[in-house]
């Protein structure tokens, strides 16, 4: 007679969804806007209002009911989009005034769109610039502090640098200076949150604020985020205390494998009921700022005193290696950052970690070596300079592009703290102490400009 | 040791859900639960027990290809029930644990 399940099987699921934190973070739906693309700014703006009213409600609803179906919590709905600069390059070819009004426009119509159809986010105020930029994409980095001031939902990603091209110090020294800009326009510097700069930017990201629809893609795709610190975390700590570390790797193999066919099926069903392809399922570990849910916690419980102690980095090796081997053979469609994050106020232990002095804002570069998001959600002092946080952006997105991997920097300059000042964003965005940058700066290093060229050999 | 627990029959022509009830383990719990099932029309596969963080966990396999509702009414009437218990109560479609447990 067919097997159904083993009750030890059961109350495992259960004991993940209900006391491990386990559940899908983001269903991100990504969506092609170049159907939309045209010179009449009038018409383009309804264009994507009609197409992006057709499609969201359905998708909600698909997510809603697989939730329901498979009583696996779905955090967040969002969207990404074409990267605007790209529908922005006929207006800022007359003029770069024009291409920012353009953008302004059509930046609050996505906005306000998407809010009234229920999505959480859409990622695609984005452009790609590694070896250059074009006139939308230059339009689009000189209003990133404008723009993602006045939207809510709207997030930012800039390609800055790439493996076989270089870090364009340039783009990295534009994006510097909004960030800048938008710490002082928002409370606390909070719109710093929805901006990121990256090297290797992946296509099919389902997290932000990396989310854009890439090359490579169909016009419509879904990507999932799964996440589960907490059920690593209690692996380690209910099944391998006084094992190896090759034993560590294979629970952690072992219990990846079984969250992230959670993620392939609950990907496949809304996918099917909303008649698009699954792309990506992103097998990053991400935390949320809740107790129980911290990627600081499983390096602790593998047994490092404190994270950001000497043998952090290599126990944040076995752990994205055991991800990625257990992650890889449970779905066909690994994609997006698929490693470890570590976004500084998102993770309650790590906050920890950064209070007690164990990690430091060279321990959290480090990191970015390893670890997929790179230097992400982490506060500085708002006095910061510009050429201080270009030169933070250009030292992580060289790691990006030296070792071949993706990698980002999301920095926050609190306006008006100092170094171990704590912040409390609220919610999901957590809290976290500003770090010190140091008294020095690189400013006659970044005001030289021009790019870090790369060579990679490519035929 | 408890046994898996099975199906009579193939399992393509039914909607098979798991229905897990957690908590301090006391006369009624099995009554309350299936009589809300047998009002629906979700018929019983199997039943077992085993425990979950110290607490009694009750398991049902129950085919709901014949219910008089939905998964999400199903849900909402066995939430009342199990308040009233004094349990908690998960239902799920039952691929997720094959998908999650088996290769």
């Amino acid at each position: 007679m067919p097997i159904v399940a083993h009750p030890s099987e059961i109350v495992e699921t259960i004991e993940m969804i209900r006391y491990l934190k386990f559940d899908v973070r983001a269903a991100t739906l990504s969506l092609s806007l170049m159907d939309c693309a045209t010179s009449d700014l009038k018409l383009m703006l309804s264009l994507v209002e009609e197409k992006l009213k057709s499609i969201l409600p359905g998708f909600v609803e698909a997510v809603d009911e697989v939730a329901e179906r498979f009583g696996v919590p779905i955090v967040n709905k969002r969207l990404s989009v074409t990267p605007l600069s790209v529908l922005a390059e006929p207006y800022a070819s007359k003029s770069l005034e024009d291409g920012r009004r353009a953008l302004v426009k059509l930046a609050s119509t996505i906005d306000s769109t998407v809010g009234e159809c229920d999505v959480d986010y859409v990622g695609g105020f984005s452009a790609y610039v590694a070896r250059g930029s074009t006139p939308g994409d230059q339009a689009l980095l000189s209003c990133i502090a404008d723009v993602l001031s006045s939207t809510e939902r709207l997030f930012s990603s800039i390609n800055a640098a790439q493996t076989g091209i270089g870090v364009n110090v340039d783009a990295i020294y534009e994006v510097s200076k909004q960030v800048k800009r938008l710490s002082e326009l928002t409370p606390k510097g909070i719109g710093c949150v929805k901006l990121g700069v990256f090297a290797n930017l992946p296509e099919d990201v389902p997290f932000m604020p990396g989310a854009h629809h890439g090359p490579n893609m169909p016009s419509e795709a879904l990507h999932i985020a799964i996440s589960g610190p907490g059920v690593v975390e209690h692996a380690i700590k209910a099944r391998c205390q006084g094992k190896s570390l090759t034993e560590v790797f294979e629970e952690v193999k072992r219990v990846v494998f079984k969250i992230t066919r959670a993620g392939e099926l609950i990907g496949k069903e809304i996918a099917e009921r909303i008649g698009v392809k699954l792309c990506t399922v992103d097998l990053s570990l991400a935390p949320s700022p809740t107790i129980g849910d911290s990627v600081a916690d499983i390096i602790e419980a593998m047994g490092v005193e404190s994270f950001g102690a000497p043998g952090t980095l290599a126990a944040l090796a076995l752990l994205t290696e055991g991800l990625r081997r257990g992650g890889a053979m449970a779905t066909t469609n690994v994609g997006g950052f698929s490693g470890v994050m570590l976004p500084g106020s998102e993770d309650l232990g790590l906050t920890d970690a950064i209070k007690r002095g164990s990690a430091s804002l060279w321990c959290l570069v480090a990191c970015c070596s390893i670890c997929s998001t790179g230097l992400d959600m982490v506060c500085i002092p708002g006095d910061t300079p510009v050429e201080v946080i270009a030169g933070l952006m250009a030292d992580v997105l060289s790691i990006g592009v030296m070792n071949s991997k993706a990698v980002g920097v999301r920095v926050i300059p609190v306006p008006g703290a100092k170094p171990g000042d704590e912040v409390d964003f609220g919610g999901l965005l957590g809290r976290s102490v500003v770090l010190d940058v140091g008294g020095f700066t690189p400013r006659d290093f970044i005001c030289r400009r021009g790019e870090i060229p790369h060579y990679k050999h490519r035929w | 040791m408890s046994r898996c627990l099975i199906v009579s029959t193939s399992l393509e022509d039914k909607e098979l859900i798991v229905v897990t009830v957690v908590g301090a383990d006391r006369t009624g719990i099995v009554a309350g639960i299936t009589n809300v099932l047998a009002g629906l029309n979700v018929n019983i596969e199997d039943i077992s027990q085993t425990v979950l963080r110290g607490f009694f966990a009750m398991i049902l396999i129950a085919d709901m290809s014949k219910a008089t509702c939905s998964l999400r009414e199903l849900r909402e009437k066995l939430e009342v029930k199990a308040k009233e218990l004094g349990v908690e109560v998960f239902v799920q479609h039952a691929s997720i644990f094959r998908a999650m447990h088996r290769v």
